[in-house]
């Protein structure tokens, strides 16, 4: 079973209505508590950084998700803000402590690159960087997914990278350690290549 | 680098999916859950319904293939994020934070305000403020009068006096974080895209621009992606009628050098 946590900001839905489409059990978790019952956990987003701290702090979830990741192991995968919430920190409107389970940051799009275009919205290739579980079973050419986004993560070290994106600047987009997982792009959003990633955790 | 998209764009009437001809004439051409599964066969980029009810309740009051009627946005909303996992925009005749609330929290992930953005531009503020600047796109429909190009609202019906750059420009500033642009005059008519408005809209705005209306065969859409940078080349009756007509023009815009999915 695997666990979406709603932390009441995520597009949750379109979530789990991927993981039915390809008959994998999940469950939407609303509490804590609940987390025991999964084997694997998601953790989606949808929302600014800071409020999304504020809320797993308020729900009771930043200490259990930091529990269950490090000392029980659970699988997780972070979805777009799921995926930046892992890190250590972010600068979206005033520096923000994440979860903290990959060492790294989170920075803003707009100050490293003020001539593009924010958010980094639409589809873009993702190039492994290493060799990637999330990634299995898609070609090269079909490793392009949906983005919507105005920070970007970079983290301390290149070895939990795995697959990076270009936007005038190359931005880790998806982060592999052990069994903690995240991407930066919509799976959920992203057709066939999308889904292939979500099957791809839920073989783990 | 990100890609140029293309985006079939389905208009909703009273239930069911329609063939449009400037903005008046509406031909039935199905049930909008099968014709959901046809696009998405396809792989598309992204979808966009557009609600062109005049009434706010209908009763659709038959049954296509055995697939359930449905009678209003809502439930349209609830089966297609079922069905679709790619973005999903949804439009038409949205005139409050309640139907915006309810369109995102049943799967739409970005809806599309037309009149209701000209008629309360507090709307789209408080919108953005809640959702983010990605899940408001402002749609816009103008008409060429004198060479001078005009807003529309109201399903076209109603002439606003105000020039097409004028309000782009002010969409930008509310926050919108997308403009998709009709030309009604083109709607149905299969002559190609007004690619000078489009590519004046483009230079007077940072946001993507979603063009739609004229296109008649997929050169049209190779020469809108040379001579502008449009964000998003939509086309709604084209991809009705024509057999493999989105990958045929996928096929045909890599051809061409597009940067296309």
């Amino acid at each position: 079973m695997i666990g979406i946590i709603n932390y009441r900001m995520g597009n949750l839905a379109s979530v789990q209505h991927a993981f039915t489409h390809l008959n994998i059990e999940s469950r939407i978790v609303d509490h804590p508590s609940e987390i025991k019952e999964c084997a694997k956990i998601v953790l989606p987003g949808v929302g600014a950084f800071g409020k999304a701290v504020q809320t797993l702090h308020e729900v009771g979830f930043f200490e259990s998700l930091q529990e269950n990741i490090l000392v029980k192991k659970k699988p997780v995968l972070g979805l777009c803000l799921g995926m930046q919430l892992l890190f250590d920190e972010s600068e979206e409107m005033g520096d923000h402590k994440g979860l903290g389970i990959i060492p790294g940051k989170v920075i803003s799009l707009k100050k490293e690159k003020p001539s593009f275009p924010v958010p980094h919205m639409g589809w873009n290739n993702v190039t492994e960087k290493q060799p990637s579980l999330l990634l299995k079973n898609i070609h090269e050419e079909d490793r392009i997914f949906y983005f919507v986004h105005s920070y970007y993560c970079k983290a301390n070290d290149d070895k939990s990278i795995s697959g990076t994106t270009e936007y005038g600047i190359n931005m880790d987009t998806i982060t592999e350690q052990a069994h903690i997982f995240g991407c930066q792009f919509h799976p959920e959003k992203s057709q066939h290549s999308g889904l292939q990633v979500l099957k791809n955790f839920a073989a783990l | 680098m990100v890609k140029t998209r293309l985006i079939p764009v389905l208009y909703i009437k009273n239930g069911l999916i329609v063939r449009s001809e400037d903005f008046t004439y509406h031909q039935n051409i199905g049930n909008v859950v099968n014709q959901t599964q046809r696009y998405n066969g396809w792989n598309v980029d992204e979808l966009i319904y557009i609600d062109i009810s005049r009434e706010s309740h209908y009763d659709l009051g038959r049954d296509d293939h055995k697939v359930g009627s449905y009678s209003s946005h809502e439930e349209i909303v609830k089966v297609i994020s079922k069905e679709c996992f790619m973005p999903l925009t949804l439009g038409g005749g949205i005139r409050g934070m309640g139907d915006i609330n309810y369109l995102i929290r049943n799967g739409a992930d970005k809806v599309s305000l037309n009149t209701g953005a000209f008629e309360s531009p507090g709307l789209v503020q408080e919108a953005t403020n809640t959702y983010g600047v990605q899940a408001i796109v402002i749609s816009i429909d103008y008409r060429l009068i004198n060479g001078a190009s005009v807003v529309f609202t109201n399903f076209g019906t109603v002439n606003t006096g105000v020039s097409l750059m004028d309000w782009a420009v002010e969409c930008e500033k509310l926050g919108a974080g997308e403009i998709f642009l009709n030309a009604i005059d083109r709607d149905g008519k299969a002559c190609g895209y007004d690619i000078e408005t489009i590519g004046k809209v483009i230079e007077k705005t940072s946001l993507p621009v979603i063009a739609c209306g004229g296109a008649g065969n997929e050169y049209d859409f190779v020469e809108l992606a040379k001579q502008t940078k449009v964000s998003g080349i939509a086309a709604g009756n084209w991809f009705h009628f024509v057999e493999g007509s989105y990958p045929r023009a996928k096929k045909m815009l890599k051809k061409n050098g597009i940067n296309v999915r």
